[in-house]
């Protein structure tokens, strides 16, 4: 549906994007998620068709949109865009937002299909409104609805919940999901949250300094994250040196860890290599550790954030480490105080140091 | 009344009351000569004269409205919102025209193009055309007017296209739509306020135009008027014209206010993405340049070359040491009546924020009315109260002459009556950009009222500010009726040169002072487009 | 600079506290053609002549409205109808001197003495000799007459020059003889008409028309610029033997206001500017004819020949002013 090859975008002597590939099947909703400034929405807006390719390609249902001396201007590329700050048409109403891209469709069938639309996000009510009258989520939604009513090819959403509140960002970016699942949409969507992009996406990419590092299911990006940057960037968690004792065990300061010492942690220096007494450094999430007052294990809590269900302990390590555990909240200890804990890691990811 | 006022209840009234005023008591002096209307000659007008000056003045009101705005939006579009050769020279070329008089465009135009003109005769005598589309007529008059006078859009719409960024644009056109049919879409109709701001600057300066006109001898309501007034002597016959103008201008005006406030355009307060222009190539670069050098050369370079050709002829013998003087009074009263009258303008428009309703529009259209009146009319309509103040000061107060009369204070103030409404359209357009949550917002920090006007708003203004007291500055420096009756003795500006010299049809002569204003008028309007550019990309 | 900018700016009466010797006047007459003669008299007479110039209506107006505080002590003007006016409107006030009763014929001053003629604007009529046979002019009247159907170019009725001629007809030959003759010239335009003399003339030259009429001093200026332009002067009137004898003459001219603070003062200038010494000056720096009759004109103004002058008071044009305006409007002359 969506491809991406080799595409690569500076400015003056700045490299904005380097080599970026990425496919998007029909009907998935992609992500590309990483800090501000890693090149994702020049990404987005090379592929909305704002900015020119300098190099690689760009296909859209098997169409090159740009790239090889093409380039196919934005209002012709079939593709629609939801802007961060919603860019609704202050002039018009709700009505004649939704309707503006339905230029083919004349009298009853737009009013038919705009009402389809309204009711597709719930906004049938505020079709008279103008933008200044609704609220940050109605906005939104007018947003979404306009750029789906022409039935565009690919939906792209540039950071399309960060100016709304908490909850409502966590309400609509589910309600969004089911919105394209329903008109089977394909989609790609940049931001900055990974709740966003985790609860959106059937694909993530990380992003950084213009390269994708990682391009997986949520799921495997949390579990078994590329590189270092994708581990950190990703979830929680702290990486703790150790030592690999053979191709099946490493030790850290809290013991063996058994498991497969995975090839993947070939990205940046290749583990296959990394035989016997070579030094690592292991991504232990909270998950991977569990709150056993039993455990001879003793760490002191150095810091705790309370979470409803559950505390999130930062605890100190005998010998400095730091890790952090989620334990339920009855246990509630005291900063200062040595609590028991123990591994319980389910695959180990490692990097070598 | 304490509390009111510092509540700031009252506050916004008692600004903007003195400030209608200003504009208020010359009107009604002058409309005072109602009570004696004058029939005999009233009658006289209404057979002979109303019928042709009305459908003459209609044509032209339509005519250079439209003239304007073709051009006008045209060339803001280009400039603000395209890349194409010469983009950045022709940004504040273009507003050059303004520092011209109108008249002495028009006069140039009609000694080059007329039939005595180089071309024409040109054409006559080596190529046996003998007849050009004869420039002395409706469609002459209405395309010089156009030329002079389309600034006053360009810069409005400008300011419009520049703060309205490109991300609208952009949605319009992941929504299909090309960037041509984007322009018709959604940046025209969201320009509109700023469009009708500019536009309704023209048409008042074309209704109290009597100068260019009367190069053309186009009879229009103000030359009837002062053929009322200083040809049948009848100041009741020229109110009672005046009247039927203010009454057109004011409607006019009201609508245009309603086409405006109907809708709220405050932009989004969030900074636009990088403003990408839309890089214009091949034939639509020839275009663009083509089109922006033809405005620029017939509405300036033209008749500028003219000028500096007979400044040059006369220089040697009509330059002296006080040209000086004149160009440092002239700078001297628009600067300082550019300042007052931003600073009032700015009053206005916050007074008519803080109390949005009938009664302020109202206020604030009598405020600017002054603009649309036979400049020569509101002039003495300010001269008989300053007069009769200063005789009723003589004789309480037993003083030996005159108090008011020939004092710079009246000369501002009255430059106030006249121009408020050119400083009053940027910013009131400028204010409608800014967005109520920041008034809320300052309000919620403690900072309301005059302090938040100068805190928040002066700021975000700067922009609308600097084109508004640009534009007065150089309408200020082409004034003449208000100069030449309120200076004080031996007070002459550039602007009274000119007078002097065109007054006796010595136009060759009147070219040197005539230049010299352009010449000073070129500063500002210079500043006024590269700190609006700079603004726009920060 | 600043201190007289302050002073200005400053709400006080210092500027105008003033010493013995000094002469105000309002001026329509431009500065150029002012100042020298101004400047002569302040050197001669050490009187400091302070002057401000606009047009004539805002002028009077101003004078109106100042009543009997008004600073200025002369009046001063380029048109016969405007003092006629200015004196109708009791702004003026009656100077009995015998020097200007001697130095100012009677018919181009006030017959109450409130206003003197001090140069004389000659309208006659200016045609294109390659075009037009100096035989075929005669009068003014006759520029009516249908042989020059599509000949004649005029400047705007709204120029008071043109009004005050069509003044003079008026009282001549009564509103409806003078209106056919408006109505005539209106019919035998060759186009619409011109803004400016210089503009009429410039037409006749090109060949757009063979006739018009203008003030003679345009015509000397044109020439001076282009003196190969084919041009030429000729002297309507002449050889009539009723009142509407002789070319038509109106006058730049002065007078004393009612309220003068100056009045001795305002009275000598008027006098000295009527006298020979200063009319040379007055009338030549514009290529008028001197008013005062023992004064000859520049040689260069007096080189386009000699002519009889219509004797009647100028004064009747300011009478007939509106009535000529109306006139004209009724004939469809713009």
């Amino acid at each position: 549906m969506l491809i991406l090859e080799n595409v690569a975008q500076s400015y003056g002597t700045k490299q904005v994007l380097k080599g970026v590939n990425l496919q998007l099947k029909a009907g998935q909703i992609g992500c590309l998620l990483g800090p501000s400034g890693c090149g994702k929405t020049t990404a987005l807006r090379l592929i909305a068709g704002f900015e020119r390719l300098r190099e690689g390609t760009i296909f859209l249902d098997g169409e090159t949109v740009a790239g090889a001396g093409a380039h196919l201007p934005p209002e012709r590329r079939r593709v629609g865009l939801v802007f961060q700050d919603f860019a609704l048409f202050p002039h018009l109403d709700v009505a004649a937002n939704v309707g503006f891209g339905l230029r083919h469709l004349k009298g009853a069938d737009l009013r038919q299909r705009v009402r389809e639309m309204l009711d597709l996000v719930g906004l049938a009510g505020e079709a008279g409104a103008f933008p200044h009258q609704l609220s940050g989520g109605q906005q939104q939604r007018v947003a979404l609805a306009r750029a789906l009513a022409p039935r565009p090819r690919l939906l792209l959403l540039d950071e399309p919940f960060s100016s709304l509140d908490v909850e409502l960002r966590e309400k609509l970016s589910l309600e969004v999901r089911d919105i394209l699942n329903q008109e089977g949409i394909t989609a790609l969507l940049v931001t900055h949250d990974q709740h966003e992009a985790f609860a959106m996406a059937d694909r993530v990419g990380i992003m950084n300094q213009g390269v994708i590092q990682q391009w997986d299911t949520p799921y495997n990006l949390y579990h078994q994250p590329a590189n270092r940057f994708v581990a950190d960037f990703v979830g929680q968690g702290v990486l703790l040196p150790g030592k690999v004792i053979n191709s099946r065990q490493v030790e850290i300061e809290l013991g063996v860890l058994e498991g497969r010492i995975p090839g993947e942690c070939d990205a940046e220096g290749g583990c296959a290599k990394c035989d016997k007494g070579c030094m690592v450094d292991v991504l232990i999430r909270p998950d991977d550790i569990l709150h056993d007052d039993a455990s001879p294990l003793l760490a002191t809590v150095e810091r705790k954030a309370f979470r409803g269900a559950e505390f999130l302990y930062t605890l100190r390590l005998p010998q400095g480490g730091r890790v952090q555990v989620l334990v339920p909240s009855h246990h509630n200890h005291a900063i200062g105080e040595g609590i028991g804990i123990r591994l319980d890691v389910d695959h180990v990811v490692a990097f070598r140091r | 009344m304490p509390g009111l006022i510092a509540s700031g209840r009252l506050a916004p009234w008692l600004a903007a009351a003195p400030i209608a005023l200003l504009t208020a008591v010359p009107v009604l002096v002058v409309l005072s000569a109602l009570a004696h209307p004058d029939q005999e000659i009233w009658d006289h007008l209404w057979r002979f004269v109303l019928p042709e000056l009305l459908v003459n003045t209609l044509w032209l009101v339509l005519g250079v409205g439209l003239g304007v705005t073709l051009l006008g939006v045209s060339l803001a579009w280009l400039t603000a919102a395209c890349e194409y050769p010469g983009r950045r020279f022709f940004a504040w070329a273009l507003l050059l025209p303004l520092a011209l008089p109108a008249y002495v465009t028009a006069f140039v135009w009609l000694g080059l193009f007329d039939f005595t003109g180089p071309l024409a005769t040109w054409l006559r005598e080596g190529h046996g055309i003998m007849q050009l589309p004869p420039i002395r007529s409706r469609g002459g008059v209405i395309l010089v007017m156009s030329l002079a006078l389309y600034p006053y859009v360009y810069l409005t719409a400008r300011a419009a296209f520049q703060g309205q960024g490109r991300r609208l644009l952009e949605a319009a056109q992941s929504l299909g739509e090309s960037p041509w049919r984007a322009f018709w879409r959604v940046a025209l109709p969201m320009a509109r306020p700023g469009i009708a701001a500019g536009l309704l600057l023209a048409i008042m300066e074309t209704l109290a135009d009597f100068g260019t006109v009367s190069v053309f001898n186009y009879n229009t309501f103000t030359t009837a008027i002062y053929k009322a007034w200083f040809s049948l002597f009848s100041l009741p016959a020229a109110a009672q014209l005046a009247s039927v103008l203010i009454f057109f201008v004011f409607v006019v005006a009201l609508l245009e206010y309603q086409l405006r406030a109907s809708r709220n355009y405050a932009a989004s307060t969030r900074a636009a993405a990088t403003p990408t222009r839309i890089r214009l190539g091949g034939w639509g670069a020839a275009l663009a340049t083509g089109w922006s050098a033809l405005v620029f050369g017939l509405a300036f370079a033209l008749p500028m070359w003219q000028i500096l050709d007979w400044a040059a002829g006369v220089f040697a013998s009509d330059f002296d040491a006080r040209y000086l003087e004149f160009a440092w009074h002239t700078l001297l009263l628009a600067g300082l009546g550019a300042v007052l009258v931003g600073g009032l303008a700015l009053v206005l428009g916050y007074a008519q924020r803080l109390r949005p309703g009938a009664a302020m529009r109202v206020t604030a259209r009598v405020a600017t009315l002054g603009y649309a009146l036979p400049g020569a009319v509101l002039a003495v309509g300010i001269f008989i109260p300053v007069a009769w103040l200063d005789n009723q000061l003589i004789e309480r107060l037993s003083l030996d002459g005159q108090v008011l009369g020939g004092t710079l204070l009246v000369m501002l103030l009255a430059y106030c009556a006249r121009f408020l409404a050119v400083s009053h359209g940027p910013v009131d357009a400028g204010l409608a950009r800014i967005s109520r949550g920041i008034d809320e917002a300052s309000q919620s920090l403690g900072v309301a009222g005059a302090r938040r006007l100068w805190r928040v708003h002066l700021p975000m203004l700067r922009v609308s500010l600097l084109g508004a007291a640009a534009l007065t500055f150089v309408d200020i420096m082409k004034e003449l009726p208000i100069t030449l009756m309120t200076r004080p003795f031996g007070w002459d500006t550039l602007a009274v040169r000119v007078f002097e010299m065109t007054s006796e049809g010595e136009w060759e002569r009147a070219a040197l002072p005539a230049a010299a204003i352009a010449i000073v008028g070129l500063l500002p309007v210079f500043l006024l487009i590269r700190h609006a550019d700079h603004h726009a990309h920060t | 600079m600043r201190k007289s900018f302050l002073a200005a700016l400053a709400l006080t009466a210092i500027a105008t506290a003033a010493p013995a010797a000094e002469v105000v006047v309002y001026s329509a007459r431009n500065e150029q053609l002012i100042k020298p003669l101004f400047d002569a008299y302040t050197k001669e007479t050490g009187v400091q002549v302070k002057f401000v110039t606009d047009k004539e209506g805002p002028l009077m107006a101003r004078l109106k409205a100042e009543g009997r505080n008004t600073p200025a002590d002369l009046f001063m003007t380029v048109d016969a109808g405007n003092l006629w006016q200015a004196a109708e409107e009791g702004l003026l006030k009656p100077v009995s001197s015998k020097t200007l009763a001697a130095n100012v014929p009677a018919h181009l001053r006030d017959p109450d003495n409130e206003w003197f003629g001090l140069s004389v604007r000659a309208r006659t009529v200016v045609y294109n000799p390659n075009r037009v046979k100096p035989g075929e002019l005669s009068t003014y009247e006759d520029l009516a007459n249908p042989k020059w159907k599509g000949r004649l170019c005029l400047r705007t009725s709204k120029k008071v020059y043109n009004q005050s001629l069509v003044a003079m007809m008026i009282w001549e030959h009564g509103e409806e003889k003078t209106e056919a003759t408006v109505r005539g010239w209106v019919k035998n335009l060759a186009t619409d008409p011109l803004p400016d003399d210089t503009k009429a003339m410039e037409a006749v030259a090109a060949g757009l028309c063979d006739a018009t009429v203008v003030n003679t001093y345009y015509y000397g200026r044109l020439k001076d610029k282009k003196p190969g332009l084919p041009l030429a002067i000729f002297w309507p009137n002449q050889n009539l033997q009723n009142k509407a004898a002789g070319v038509h003459v109106n006058v730049s001219g002065a007078g004393v206001t009612r309220h003068a603070k100056h009045e001795k003062e305002a009275v000598r200038l008027l006098e000295w500017l009527s006298s020979e010494k200063a009319q040379n000056l007055y009338a030549d720096v514009n290529m008028e004819y001197p008013a005062n009759p023992r004064v000859k004109a520049d040689p260069a103004v007096a080189a386009w020949g000699g002519f009889k002058q219509n004797l009647i008071n100028v004064a009747e044009a300011g009478k007939l002013q509106a009535k000529a305006v109306m006139l004209m409007d009724r004939a469809g002359y713009k």
